[in-house]
């Protein structure tokens, strides 16, 4: 039992290895090498410690997590110890047998990733060449061999103008849900943001879009869509709260709140296997120190949404305003909101300028 | 807002699993991305759906199981099987 309510997520990242070098990928700066990365034993370990704690779901994240020889035998431990099975890939590195030793594993829900609606403007997002044929050739399979697919499509202005294509696209592969996914701006994605942040217009017409979409597909295929903070007036309750829904282990079995915490200097992360998970999530200081309203200045401190929002996302407070203990500048309370809009809504108006790839 | 027929068979669509939460002494369903709680009523009227029974029969079966009126159980059973449906959690 844990002194707070225990987590209903893990994220595991298995490897920060990945063949695509998208220009918004959210892995951080520093990516851990292949030597980094911690054994099968390691990860079977954590599972029993999460499922007894009551995390429901696992996410198999990375990175490529297929790039882990070791997958099907970690799918298969977590379908053992009850855990519902996610993998997020981009499957460019997967085929049939492959996958279909992840199903027999008891993969539940496949997640792949799609770069834009056709082959070449996807192809050239991604970085690689025969990616976006690759997916879609992998994606159809997921149906047919019984797992759940959900279609993640990450827009920009690049892509935008083509979401209803990429609606489409789901329907045709038989995915249940599509995740219609604004880039988030730190990490790497902040380098590139001139050339992937949307002018308002190309913005409301991709919200009409989905908003009609979703009711005509009701029952049919689940849209989420992640709204582009930077022109939000409030922001988002990242991660559902600080260490309040999410668990999640880097490649080296470093325990983060969330995956870009380490971006934050100063935090230091326990590692699961040198210390119970429970204790980690309970006590750690990374775990407490943005749990809960105590750690918050003006205005969040006195704001009626404190324990709505938790004062939005601490990374990118610290990216935008370099303080992770502002308030997310996406807040329209915030002293810097109006500033950080009006650059980003300078560089949409601009025209885009070349990707900085991930891997140049 | 989907209202399911009668006649409809349901069941729970690949990738949606209904089990209980030890660690929160609760009943849930889970599908991608999503845990949805069940209360008593729904977990029995999902525990009934196995892709052959159709939702009158399956009505008949929990009114007389519960000893309810078959017209309010019907009325809440197509309410929570159509709920369902339009989140993408079964088929019918």
């Amino acid at each position: 039992m844990t002194i707070h309510p225990p987590p209903m997520a893990l994220l595991a990242e298995l490897t920060h290895r990945c063949p695509l070098q998208c220009p918004y990928c959210s892995n951080p700066l520093e990516l851990l090498k292949a030597n980094a990365e911690r054994d099968t034993e390691f990860w079977k370990a954590v599972m029993d410690e999460a499922a007894a704690l009551g995390v429901l779901q696992i996410h198999f994240s990375g990175g490529e997590p297929t790039l882990r020889r070791d997958l099907p035998e970690l799918v298969a431990h977590a379908a053992k110890v009850g855990l519902y099975t996610n993998l997020i890939t981009s499957a460019v590195l997967l085929d049939e047998a492959k996958l279909r030793a992840l199903a027999e594993a008891g993969l539940d829900h496949v997640q792949v990733s799609i770069q834009g609606a056709d082959a070449e403007s996807a192809d050239r997002i991604a970085a690689y060449e025969g990616a976006h044929a690759k997916k879609l050739e992998v994606a159809r399979l997921v149906p047919q061999l019984g797992m759940a697919l959900t279609l993640n499509a990450v827009v920009h202005r690049q892509n935008l103008d083509r979401l209803d294509e990429i609606i489409n696209l789901a329907l045709d592969l038989g995915a249940g849900r599509l995740e219609v996914a604004h880039v988030q701006y730190h990490g790497w994605a902040l380098a590139n943001r001139a050339a992937l942040i949307p002018d308002e217009a190309t913005l409301a017409r991709a919200d009409a879009i989905v908003a009609e979409r979703r009711e005509a597909l009701r029952g049919q295929l689940v849209i989420d869509y992640v709204l582009p903070d930077l022109h939000a007036d409030l922001p988002k309750t990242c991660m559902g709260g600080w260490g309040s829904r999410f668990i999640n282990i880097a490649p080296d079995g470093r325990v983060l709140p969330c995956h870009a915490a380490d971006s934050i200097p100063g935090m230091s992360f326990e590692r699961a296997g040198e210390r119970e998970l429970g204790e980690i999530w309970d006590a750690s200081d990374a775990f407490q120190r943005f749990r809960g309203t105590e750690w918050m200045q003006e205005p969040c401190r006195s704001c009626d949404q404190r324990e709505v929002d938790f004062g939005g996302c601490r990374c990118q407070a610290l990216a935008l305003v370099g303080d992770a203990t502002a308030t997310d500048p996406v807040c329209h309370r915030s002293p810097q909101h109006e500033r950080i809009r009006a650059a980003a809504l300078a560089e949409a108006a601009a025209p885009p300028p070349e990707f900085k790839y991930r891997r140049p | 807002m989907t209202v399911l027929a009668l006649e409809a068979v349901p069941r729970l669509k690949p990738g949606v699993r209904r089990r209980f939460d030890a660690a929160r002494g609760q009943h849930i369903l889970l599908a991608p991305e999503r845990v949805l709680v069940l209360d008593d009523i729904a977990n029995a009227v999902l525990e009934k759906l196995d892709g052959a029974t159709n939702i009158e029969a399956l009505c008949a079966a929990l009114a007389k199981q519960y000893e309810t009126e078959l017209e309010t159980v019907r009325a809440d059973v197509v309410e929570l099987l159509s709920g369902l449906h339009d989140k993408g959690m079964i088929t019918a």
